[in-house]
């Protein structure tokens, strides 16, 4: 909108619905055209004769002389008897589109009809949404004068549980103080056990070792090390537990190793003596039957286009992929020999509670728990400080949203939608899948009007789409407050249309509104 | 647009956006190029048969027979009207026939008279005319030249590259198990026992792999080849389309340029890779003269372009000149096909607008659009209901910026079957575009090429049950994959489907569309998903055809329909509007065509003048980029610039991938609106110069977009220029397309020109480099001194709306204070021009008198319009200005001068667009 424009609407005053002479498309508000004298532009780049003021050619470079398409950026009045007048743009008078009383459309030769009649239904409209307003105001008002109180309250109570978070926080301390002396001596003795417990390793191990070499002479029947043959034998060693212990697979575990000597053996060893069964041990279980799941095997062209519907089945796809994950964690979960071998570690394995003597000193517990009663008392206070973090979010000139706190707001199509104002919104297909979640970020309507729109960010990467994904929530005027649509506009972005009185405006007055130009 | 999953896959496979080279052929990944380009120059095996020869008035044919085979091959020499002569070479007894490419040449070229000069029994001259054009016809080996006075002007199979793979039986290898057996076991004696006659068998000639798909090739080898060289000449041009530089490069380090259709992902830029379009069709220019050469050949195809210059550095050529050593420069061009026959229109030139002619005169001039299609389009993937695109229709009203066309991509059918709406986004087609036709303005919906198999699809149903499909191999429907799944592919080769699916568009058939809908084709290389190198494999069959003979024609048959089949639902009286992505020698007679699925980066802005340059020189004008890059997403600088650029392009629209986020223009606030308002403001004003330029094109076949050695052909500064264009003749546009520019140096040709800003009006001289500052609102426009443009400066919300809207001439004066226009008025939209209902003036202005001449008494047309002003740039302030119009009324005018600039306004001299007047400056 050119400044010239925005003076020519300044200028103008109500309108009145008898038509007298006038320039074309001028209002008769307007009182710089003086018929007969000489019209100086408004921009007093020059003066010219009256007959020059609107004949269809721009003589004025701001546009001033000519309410006709002539001048670019000028504005046509349309008187719209009956209905409502409206500047035009300059460049909409003769394009043959009409406005409702056909006035632009002097020279077009289009056939226009006068259906400013019609607007009679948006008068209603109008009125209807008025009187909406009106009571959208009036809630506001409530909402403002509650959240004041709540606000006070909020502040009172934080306040009162600051200078109770600071009692605590002495107590804690002190308490800390206590609870490390009576730890001292138990910290002591625990130590003791320990240094018993590691020697008891160290024996364990060379019972290991003389258990190594004792495998090492049953496996190597022809004494001259051994061999990838020897250990096939033993198909309990078989890695993958197919039913085929290849040999490939034990020079796996043998380390490359086609042969090895006592002193390399260690090695396959440790490879080996988890699943080793002595040869003396007659029953040696069947290899447990695992059907490796096969990835499919797919042309790889028609692979890069798999069907339709692409975000769904991508979802099913990752659930598909955890399931997969999962399944190939189960086959890990060692077969039952083992289980029975584990038992054997528990059995030498765990460090055995401590001796009577030990457990006499542990007369730290009281202290103990009285601290951790201290702590979490602390915690909770510190929970409720989170008023702190409410009050400091930006609810509106005169905090009317504040009601909106804490809430969630949902609207259910073929998802379900969840607005938690100030937190999140989320969106849920309806019949499974998962959920995608984005936070509040920020206040972001137009600079003049930045309480209409809220942003939330941050969401869950969406399939294909951008990194992350955006929802605006855009605030509109009514007396309940609810989500009445949702949209995606481009891919990843959500529009949420959600009603509330917190933005309504003070509606002005019905005829008076109807006389403002819709522009404004 | 390209496949979603493709895009994904990228993502996640590789992590880069750039085109996945393994998914399309080298050279050595195509048997027949290698076989092909593994021939070194040396002496030909052909030799002419002087003994055959037979000449007629118009023909004269011949054989030449290959020593190293004893095939024999017929050699037909034609000399064509305007100086053209084609040059067919075929298997003199094919065992089946070889392809031969109908429905690109306009009609059967009609002949001149040829002269026999002389004969022996090294070869035979030959008069070509008057020209004093010869051909030479030696016989061994076999070459022809054709020279004008001393001067070669090309010279044919001078290099002996001319191959032609004769049809043969496929040997049997089962029935000569033994013989297998010794090539297997000792390829050394190979030599010794096959005869020298006999053909290799290598590899690739009757089945080759590419990833995992198998071409069977029934047929064997069946490639051709030739070579040409250009004495003289260091610049060649054409063959698009590829994402390189205006002047060709050469490609002895590389590949060979490559024409065969393509859907290719993410393409990348300066490299000789096919893409969407192929038109086999190159241009060589010096200082003296301008050729083409027409490959006439739909089939896959490489050309080879050396030098012996290139490489050499300036130094390096002037010492040759100094020493006099120089060999002449010379370019030297290889053309290789897989399949077909050859068959080549030299174009002789000598000016380029004669080899524009020449073209023009075989294949066709660029279709004459509704007038409405110059305007600015709105597109993306997609707008998503109807409220969606009432909403962004809205949008254009609310910051009161124009537009003519919004478009819907695939999204908007029901389950992507074309000719169909998805029942609840688009519910009511007819109310939308009702809606917008109440505004004056347009939409245009997509429809593919490929038919969702669906037997509850009636289109499917018909395709299928008619036989209208492409075949496979083994004659069952051919099927691939593409955006519905499973479809199937309809055989635009035959003239009865061609016609059904014209039919289609008829209002009662084509349900929910209305004459203010038009058609976009996408996908008609045609991409296939699953198939090799994503288009369709070469042993589909179309008819007694394969894929391999006919590749690079099918998408010019499927736009070509298009465009009949909106034609013909208005009984043949309004004009069609068809873009297409592929496209081949033709295309330019059905419509518009793009460059493809682009993305939002500075580089692909940049190249988006040399692709629609490049398309431009070999008759395809109608061409744009999407504008902001179709991939990613744009700064708001680089959519600003882009805007800028696309403003003064010939197809105008801005076009978005479904996963970037919305670019409505006025999405960026408001004072980059403003911009991009401002850019769209000044195309609409110049409209009436835009139609009139391709007005032009369609009469003549000069390219509307066009490089500056077009307009200055002795002026060697100018041919590689590629970052700057004219539009016409007279308006030189260099766009701002680099990131952050604070100036940029534009070369103002023309020694005796002057060059106007046509934003201030200020005057540069030519023949310099002139650095000009510039901000975000700059759009660097000079209009040449010495011509006059019409422009309509009252932009409104459509193109239809300025119908009747008043002209302002813009009179740019040169040195001789002189300066010339035209002005074309029609109804816009109908074929009734063709009937001469048009106003066409011619406007000069010399002696102070400007006057508007009829230049086609016998056409007749009324228009409102009127002059509403002139603004005569580099005058002098007069005393008076009489307006005298054709009923010998006087009157004075009143007018303006601006001393500064030079510039005198005459205001409001009223008289009719369509009348004879004239205006003194006294």
């Amino acid at each position: 909108m050119s400044c010239q424009y925005l003076l020519l609407l300044m200028l103008s005053v109500g309108v009145s619905t008898v038509e007298v002479h006038r320039p074309r498309g001028v209002p008769l508000s307007r009182q710089f055209y003086e018929e007969d004298k000489p019209f100086t532009c408004l921009d007093g780049s020059r003066t010219i004769p009256f007959d020059r003021v609107n004949d269809d050619y721009c003589d004025c470079q701001d546009g001033s002389d000519e309410p006709t398409a002539a001048c670019p950026n000028g504005s046509f009045h349309c008187t719209n008897a009956g209905f409502r007048p409206a500047f035009i743009p300059s460049s909409r008078i003769n394009d043959g589109i009409c406005c409702c009383d056909t006035t632009d459309e002097y020279n077009s030769g289009a056939a226009c009809q006068n259906t400013c009649d019609l607007g009679r239904k948006e008068r209603e409209e109008l009125v209807k949404m008025a009187e909406i307003a009106k009571e959208g105001f009036q809630l506001k008002q409530q909402l403002i004068h509650e959240a004041k109180r709540g606000l006070e309250d909020k502040k009172a109570k934080l306040s009162e549980i600051q200078s109770s978070k600071k009692d605590l926080e002495a107590k804690v301390e002190a308490l800390r103080t206590v609870k490390e002396t009576a730890e001292q001596p138990e910290k002591e003795a625990k130590g003791r056990h320990m240094q018993a417990w590691e020697q008891k390793a160290i024996a364990r191990k060379e019972k290991d070792k003389a258990k190594m070499t004792e495998v090492f002479l049953e496996l190597d029947d022809d004494a001259d090390g051994v061999s990838v043959a020897e250990l096939l034998s033993h198909s309990e060693l078989d890695p993958d537990l197919d039913s085929s212990f290849t040999e490939a697979e034990a020079q796996v575990l043998m380390g490359g190793e086609d042969k090895v000597d006592p002193a390399s053996f260690e090695a396959v060893w440790n490879n080996i003596k988890e699943k080793y069964l002595s040869e003396s041990n007659a029953d040696i279980p069947a290899p447990v039957e695992t059907a490796q799941e096969e990835t499919p095997v797919s042309d790889n062209d028609s692979d890069q286009y798999p069907e339709d519907d692409i975000p769904e089945e991508e979802e099913e796809d990752d659930e598909e992929d955890e399931d997969d994950d999962q399944d190939e964690s189960d086959y890990k979960v060692p077969p039952t020999e083992r289980t029975k071998e584990k038992k054997d570690d528990d059995d030498e394995g765990t460090m055995p509670p401590y001796d009577q003597e030990t457990q006499n000193l542990i007369d730290a517990q009281k202290a103990r728990d009285e601290f951790d009663e201290a702590e979490r008392a602390l915690r909770e206070v510190d929970d409720q400080i989170n008023l702190e973090k409410e009050i400091s979010f930006d609810f509106g000139p005169s905090a009317e949203f504040g009601y909106l706190y804490s809430q969630c707001y949902e609207l259910t199509t073929s998802y379900i939608y969840r607005l938690c104002p100030f937190n999140r919104v989320s969106q849920k297909p309806k019949y499974g899948g998962s959920e995608t979640n984005l936070t509040w970020g920020k206040w972001s309507g137009p600079q003049d009007n930045i309480y209409s729109v809220m942003k939330y960010e941050h969401g869950t990467g969406c399939w294909q789409g951008p990194n992350r994904s955006t929802t605006q929530v855009k605030l509109t005027c009514g007396k309940e407050t609810v989500v009445t649509s949702t949209s995606e506009p481009s891919r990843c972005e959500y529009l949420m249309e959600f009603i509330t009185p917190a933005v309504c405006q003070e509606p002005p007055n019905l005829d008076s509104g109807l006389h403002e130009h819709e522009e404004l | 647009m390209v496949p979603v999953l493709v895009l994904w896959l990228a993502v996640c496979l590789t992590g880069t956006w750039a085109v996945d080279r393994g998914n399309f052929k080298t050279c050595d990944q195509s048997s027949f190029c290698k076989r092909q380009r593994a021939l070194k120059p040396g002496e030909s095996p052909y030799r002419a048969l002087l003994e055959t020869m037979e000449l007629t008035n118009t023909r004269l044919t011949l054989q030449l027979i290959n020593d190293n085979n004893k095939v024999r091959l017929l050699l037909e020499l034609y000399r064509l009207q305007g100086n053209i002569t084609r040059v067919k070479i075929n298997e003199l007894k094919p065992l089946k026939p070889r392809y031969e490419v109908p429905d690109v040449l306009i009609r059967e070229p009609p002949t001149e008279p040829l002269s026999l000069l002389s004969q022996d029994e090294n070869g035979v001259v030959l008069s070509l005319g008057s020209e004093s054009q010869r051909v030479i016809i030696s016989a061994r080996p076999f070459r022809l030249d054709i020279m004008e006075g001393s001067d070669v002007l090309m010279s044919l199979n001078s290099r002996g590259l001319l191959t032609f793979e004769h049809l043969r039986m496929r040997k049997d290898t089962q029935a000569d198990p033994e013989a297998d057996k010794k090539e297997e076991t000792d390829p050394a004696n190979q030599a010794e026992t096959t005869k020298e006659e006999e053909e290799k068998v290598e590899d690739g000639m009757w089945e080759e792999m590419f990833k995992s798909h198998s071409d069977s090739k029934p047929n064997g080898p069946s490639a051709i080849s030739l070579d040409f060289s250009l004495p003289g000449v260091e610049h060649v041009y054409g063959i698009p389309e590829h994402a390189d530089t205006l002047r060709l490069k050469t490609t002895e380090n590389g590949d060979p340029y490559r024409l065969y259709n393509l859907d290719v992902f993410q393409y990348e830029l300066y490299n000789p890779m096919a893409l969407y379009g192929a038109v086999p069709v190159m241009l060589a220019h010096n200082t003296q003269r301008t050729t083409g050469i027409f490959w006439l050949n739909a089939a896959e195809t490489w050309v080879d372009i050396s030098s012996n210059t290139a490489g050499k550095t300036v130094f390096g050529k002037m010492l040759d000149y100094v020493q006099g050593s120089s060999e002449t420069p010379q370019t030297d061009v290889r053309w290789i096909s897989e399949s077909g026959i050859i068959d080549v229109f030299l174009m002789l030139g000598p000016t380029p607008k004669d080899v524009f002619s020449q073209y023009a005169s075989l294949t066709g001039t660029q279709s004459f659009p509704p007038l409405a299609s110059l305007g600015y389009h709105q597109c993306r993937w997609n707008y998503n209901d109807q409220e969606d695109v009432q909403s962004v229709d809205a949008g254009f009203d609310e910051h009161d910026i124009p537009y003519d066309f919004i478009w819907l991509d695939i999204e908007h059918t029901d389950g992507k079957r074309y000719f169909t709406w998805d029942p609840h986004k688009f519910a009511t087609p007819k109310e939308m575009l009702q809606g917008l036709k109440d505004k004056k303005r347009k939409l245009v919906a997509i429809v593919d090429p490929h038919i969702k198999i669906d037997s509850n699809y009636k289109i499917h149903n018909e395709i299928r049950s008619r036989g209208f499909y492409v075949k496979n191999k083994d004659g069952g429907d051919y099927e691939g994959w593409c955006w519905p799944g499973s479809a199937g592919y309809p055989d635009f080769f035959r003239a009865d489907m061609r016609a059904w699916w014209a039919s289609m568009f008829a209002y009662d058939k084509y349900e929910g569309s209305m004459e203010n809908m038009y058609t976009w084709n996408d996908m008609n290389e045609p991409s296939v998903f699953n198939g090799p190198e994503v288009t369709m494999h070469k042993d589909a069959v179309h008819g007694a055809w394969e894929n391999r003979d006919v590749h690079n024609l099918y998408g010019l048959y499927v736009q070509m329909a298009t465009a009949d089949g909106l034609t013909q639902r208005s009984g043949g009286v309004e004009r069609p509007f068809v873009l297409s992505r592929a496209f081949f020698a033709g295309s330019q007679r059905y419509g518009a065509v793009w460059t493809g699925d682009n993305a939002a980066e500075w580089d692909h802005l940049k190249i988006s003048i040399p692709m629609c340059l490049s398309l431009g020189l070999v008759g395809m004008s109608f061409c744009g980029a999407d504008i902001g890059g179709f991939f990613k997403t744009p700064s708001t600088e680089l959519l600003v610039r882009w805007y800028q650029t696309g403003a003064y392009q010939p197809f105008f629209r801005a076009h978005a991938h479904l996963d970037t986020p919305r670019r409505e223009p006025w999405l960026f606030g408001p004072e980059n609106t403003a911009l991009i308002r401002e850019a769209i403001r000044q195309r609409y004003a110049l409209l009436p110069y835009w139609y009139q330029q391709f007005y032009h094109a369609h009469r003549t076949g000069d390219p509307i977009m066009r490089p500056l050695w077009v307009e200055y052909p002795q002026d060697p500064a100018t041919f590689a220029v590629d970052d700057e264009y004219l539009i016409g003749r007279d308006l030189l546009v260099h766009p701002v397309t680099e990131e952050g520019a604070r100036g940029l140096t534009a070369y103002l040709p023309g020694k005796d020109e002057v060059w106007f800003d046509v934003h201030t009006f200020q005057k540069h001289n030519g023949a310099q480099n002139l650095y000009i500052p510039v901000t975000m609102s700059s759009i660097p426009v000079f209009q040449r001194g010495g011509s006059i443009i019409p422009r309509k400066v009252r932009v409104r919300r459509s193109s239809e709306c300025m119908e009747h809207d008043p002209y302002t001439l813009y009179v740019a004066l040169n040195l001789q204070r002189t300066a010339e226009g035209e002005l074309y008025i029609d109804d816009g939209h109908t074929f009734n021009y063709e009937r001469k209902e048009f106003i066409h003036r011619r406007l000069s202005f010399a002696k102070n008198i400007l006057s508007s001449v009829n230049l086609a008494p016998d056409a007749q047309f009324t228009t409102r319009s009127w002059i509403e002003r002139v603004v005569i740039l580099g005058a002098s302030k007069p005393s008076k200005v009489t307006l005298k119009t054709a009923d010998g009324q006087d009157s004075q005018l009143e007018f303006d001068f601006d001393a500064s600039m030079s510039v005198l306004t005459l205001r409001k001299p009223g008289m009719n667009a369509g009348a004879d007047w004239t205006v003194m400056l006294q």
